[in-house]
C-alpha cells in the first residue's frame, strides 16, 4: 500500500448545501500533501471527515488500506484551524491530559513532552497557564500536543497562522523533520509560498469539488507553456528581435545598446529547444535561457478562474 | 479535573459552609437579640374588670397610669418612649369595656404583644360568659378536651398522626437536595461546554474522543466533583454549626424552619403520653426502610441528574455565550419547581393520587416527586405502584 489515506467519492451535504461533492483523493505515504482551495471550498469538511468528527453522506475513506475505524484516531494527529486550549489550565497538565486522550500513558507522555519542551526551549512554561502565554507560544504548545503521540498521519490546517516568521520557520523545519521520520502529512492552507516549499503533492478543491490533484512537479510541468526567458549578448539586437518575432511570439523585450544586451520572453510551440538555442547561439553569446515554471499561486489562481480546464 | 483544582472552586468549597453556618448563626443571634428587647406598656385602666390582670413578664412590663385623661396619657407615653398605651374605659358591661378598649402604639403593634393582650381579654370575656351561663370553669375545661381517632393499617400496625408529615419531610428533603444539585451542577456542565466552544479547544478534543464520550465524561466528572463538594459542605457545615452554637450559646430548637432542609413540615402535636408516643415515632422513623430509600435516592439522583445535565449541555452547545443562556434556563427550572411545589402541596397529602402518579410518570418531574412519595409508600408492605414504577419512571 503506497497510500496512507484514500477517499473514494466522498460526498457531504449540510441541508441543501453540498460541502463536498464526490471527492476522491489518494494521499501517498510519507509525503507532504497540500490540500488547497479558496475559502469555503470544503477543505475543513474533508479534514473533519478524515478525523471522524463528521461522517460522509456517501463515499468511503480508507486509512492505511482499510476503511476508517474509530481506533484510527490514535494514528492521526490533527491541528485544527479553529484551535485553542483551556485558558485557565496549566500548560503541562493540559498537554498531559490531551496526550492521554490520544492513548499515551502518563509516564510516556511526560517523557515525550519533556523532549519536545527541551527542543523548543520552553521547559519553564510547564506551570504557566495558557492565558499567560502569547498567541504564538500557545500555538507552539498546540503543535507539540498534535505531534506528541507520533501518529502515522498528521493533518495541519493553516499551521502557520499566528506565528511570526522565525517561529513559522521553526515549525516548518519540524514538519520536514517529521516527514523524514516517515510521517505522512496533510497540509491545508491558502499560503502558496509554503505549499511551494513543503508539498510534494497537492489537491485543489473548489466549490466542493476536486478540480486538480497530483504531484506538484507534474502539475507544474503540465502548466508550463513553453515560455522561456532569454538573455543574449548581440550586436544590433533590434534586427534579431524582428527576425525572431516573425517565427515566434516575443514579449517584454528590452535592448540595452551600450551593453549589447538583449532580453526577451520567448513563447515556443513545443518544448523542443534545441533548434532555437542553436539559432540563438549562432547570433551571439546566450547568457540566459530559462524556462518559466508557473508558481503554485499562479496555478491556483488560473485553475480556480477557469475551473475544470485542466484534466 | 481542572475545575476541582480551580482556586475559586476550592475557595467556594470551604467558604460556603462557613457562610451558610454564619448566616444561620447570625439570624439566630439577631432573633435572640431582638427578643431580648424589653417592652414597656402603659395601662390606663378606668374599669374594675381588669384590676390586676396585667402582670409584668420577662419581656414585657406593664405600668399603670391612674387619674389621668386619655390624651394626657397618650402624650406622656409618646414622650417617654414606651412601647404602647392600653386604654380600658369605664363601662358597666364587660362586653362594652372590651369593645371600646384601645391599644395605642407609635407604629404597627408587635403581634406577640397583641396576642398577649387579646388572650387576656378573651379569658376574662369567657369567664364572664361562663358565669352568665352558670357553668363552672372546671366543667368547661373538662368539656374542652380534644379527641383524636386511633388509626391503623389493615395489617394492624398502629399509625401515628403526623408521622406521614415527617416521612414527607424526609422525602421532600431528598427531593430538594436533587433539585439544588441539578441547578448548581447542571449549570457547571453548561458553562464547561460553552468554555470549550469559546476557547476553541473543542475541535482538538473531539478529534481524540467521541462527542458522546466527551459529554458523558463531562457530566460524570462534574457530578463527582459536585458530590465531593456537597459532602464537604454537609460535613463541615454540621461541624461548624455545632461549634458555632456552642460558642454563641444558641439553642438550635429555637430556630424556626430555616434551620434544616424540609423541617418546615409540622411536627406532630404533643400528646398526653408523650414518652410512649415519642417511642412510637422513633420506631416508625426507624421502620422507614432507609437502605431502600437511599438506594432509590441514588437511582433517581443519577437518572434525574443525567437527564437535566444533558439538557444543560445541549443549551451550552446551542448558545454562543453565557448571557444567551438565561432564556433557555427558565424552561428547565420550571419542571423542577413544579415538581417541588406539586410535591409539597399535593403529593404529601395523597401519595397515590392522580397528580402524584402523573408527575411521577413524567420524566422531568419524576425524580423529585417519586422521592417525596417513597418514604410514605415504602412502609406499607403492599404498595400499588411502587413495585414497578421505579423501573419505568426515568
Amino acid at each position: 500500500m503506497n497510500n496512507i489515506l484514500v477517499t473514494n467519492g466522498v460526498t457531504k451535504r449540510f441541508g441543501n448545501y453540498t460541502a463536498l461533492n464526490n471527492v476522491s483523493l489518494e494521499i501517498p505515504r510519507n509525503s507532504i500533501y497540500g490540500l488547497l482551495g479558496p475559502n469555503g471550498a470544503g477543505k475543513t469538511t474533508l479534514i473533519r471527515i478524515i478525523n471522524q468528527i463528521t461522517f460522509p453522506d456517501s463515499g468511503t475513506v480508507f486509512f492505511d488500506g482499510e476503511p476508517l475505524r474509530p481506533n484510527d484516531i490514535s494514528n492521526i494527529g490533527y491541528l485544527p484551524e479553529e484551535r485553542g486550549l483551556y485558558k485557565s489550565m496549566k500548560v503541562g497538565e493540559q498537554a498531559l491530559y490531551l496526550a492521554q486522550l490520544k492513548g499515551l500513558s502518563k509516564i510516556e507522555a511526560k517523557k515525550r513532552l519533556k523532549f519536545w519542551f527541551d527542543r523548543f526551549e520552553i521547559g519553564d512554561w510547564w506551570n504557566k497557564k495558557i492565558q499567560e502565554l502569547s498567541k504564538g507560544m500557545a500555538q507552539k504548545i498546540q503543535f507539540i500536543v498534535t505531534v506528541l503521540h507520533e501518529p502515522k498521519l498528521l493533518i495541519f490546517d493553516e499551521p502557520f497562522s499566528g506565528f511570526d516568521p522565525i517561529n513559522a520557520n521553526i515549525i516548518k523545519d519540524e514538519i520536514l523533520k517529521l516527514k523524514d521520520q516517515g510521517t505522512s502529512i496533510i497540509f491545508s492552507t491558502h499560503r502558496m509560498e509554503s505549499v511551494e516549499e513543503l508539498c510534494e503533492y497537492i489537491a485543489l478543491l473548489h466549490q466542493s469539488e476536486k478540480i486538480l490533484d497530483g504531484k506538484l512537479s507534474d502539475i507544474k510541468k503540465a502548466y508550463k507553456n513553453n515560455i522561456f526567458k532569454v538573455g543574449l549578448e548581440v550586436e544590433q539586437g533590434e534586427i534579431l528581435l524582428k527576425e525572431l518575432s516573425d517565427t515566434f511570439e516575443i514579449s517584454s523585450s528590452t535592448y540595452t545598446a551600450n551593453e549589447r544586451q538583449l532580453d526577451f520572453t520567448l513563447q515556443l510551440p513545443n518544448n523542443d529547444t534545441r533548434n532555437v538555442l542553436q539559432y540563438l547561439s549562432s547570433k551571439g553569446n546566450v547568457n540566459q535561457f530559462l524556462e518559466t515554471v508557473p508558481s503554485a499561486n499562479e496555478i491556483f489562481i488560473r485553475t480556480v478562474k477557469n475551473k475544470g480546464t485542466y484534466e | 479535573m481542572a475545575k476541582v483544582r480551580n482556586k475559586s472552586f476550592v475557595i467556594m468549597t470551604f467558604l460556603s459552609p462557613i457562610l451558610m453556618v454564619g448566616m444561620i448563626v447570625l439570624i439566630a443571634f439577631l432573633t435572640k437579640v431582638n427578643d431580648n428587647e424589653r417592652r414597656v406598656i402603659v395601662v390606663l385602666n378606668e374599669s374594675d374588670y381588669f384590676s390586676n390582670d396585667f402582670n409584668s413578664t420577662e419581656r414585657t412590663s406593664y405600668i399603670n397610669f391612674e387619674d389621668i385623661s386619655l390624651e394626657a396619657a397618650k402624650d406622656s407615653v409618646a414622650s417617654l418612649g414606651y412601647s404602647g398605651l392600653l386604654y380600658i374605659p369605664d363601662e358597666k358591661d364587660l362586653e362594652k369595656v372590651a369593645g371600646r378598649s384601645f391599644f395605642y402604639t407609635k407604629d404597627a403593634p408587635n403581634t406577640g404583644v397583641l396576642d398577649n393582650l387579646e388572650d387576656t381579654f378573651r379569658d376574662r370575656l369567657r369567664q364572664r360568659r361562663l358565669q352568665e351561663l352558670g357553668v363552672s370553669e372546671k366543667e368547661f375545661a373538662s368539656m374542652d378536651k380534644s379527641f383524636e381517632i386511633n388509626t391503623a393499617t389493615f395489617e394492624g400496625e398502629q399509625n401515628l398522626k403526623g408521622i406521614n408529615e415527617i416521612k414527607a419531610a424526609i422525602g421532600g428533603g431528598f427531593g430538594y437536595l436533587i433539585m439544588m444539585f441539578i441547578i448548581i451542577y447542571g449549570g457547571f456542565v453548561m458553562r464547561s461546554v460553552i468554555e470549550e466552544k469559546t476557547s476553541r479547544i473543542i475541535e482538538v478534543i473531539i478529534s481524540s474522543v467521541k462527542p458522546f464520550q466527551l459529554m458523558l465524561g463531562k457530566i460524570i466528572g462534574t457530578s463527582l466533583a459536585g458530590i465531593t463538594q456537597f459532602a464537604i459542605w454537609i460535613v463541615s457545615a454540621g461541624v461548624l454549626m455545632i461549634v458555632a452554637f456552642a460558642i454563641f450559646d444558641i439553642d438550635p430548637s429555637g430556630i424556626s424552619p430555616s434551620g434544616g432542609v424540609g423541617s418546615g413540615i409540622g411536627v406532630a402535636p404533643p400528646m398526653p403520653d408523650a414518652n410512649q408516643t415519642l417511642n412510637l415515632y422513633a420506631q416508625e422513623i426507624f421502620k422507614i426502610p432507609w437502605l431502600m430509600l437511599i438506594t432509590f435516592f441514588i437511582i433517581y439522583f443519577i437518572l434525574g441528574y443525567l437527564i437535566y445535565s444533558s439538557i444543560y449541555a445541549a443549551i451550552g452547545a446551542a448558545v454562543d455565550n453565557e448571557t444567551d443562556t438565561q432564556q433557555f434556563i427558565f424552561p428547565i427550572i420550571l419542571p423542577l419547581m413544579l415538581a417541588i411545589y406539586v410535591g409539597f402541596f399535593s403529593v404529601f397529602n395523597n401519595p397515590h393520587g392522580p397528580i402524584a402518579v402523573g408527575f411521577s410518570l413524567f420524566p422531568l418531574t419524576s425524580p423529585i416527586v417519586m422521592l417525596m412519595r417513597l418514604p410514605g409508600v415504602l412502609v406499607k408492605t403492599v404498595y400499588p405502584f411502587g413495585n414497578w414504577r421505579p423501573l419505568f419512571c426515568c
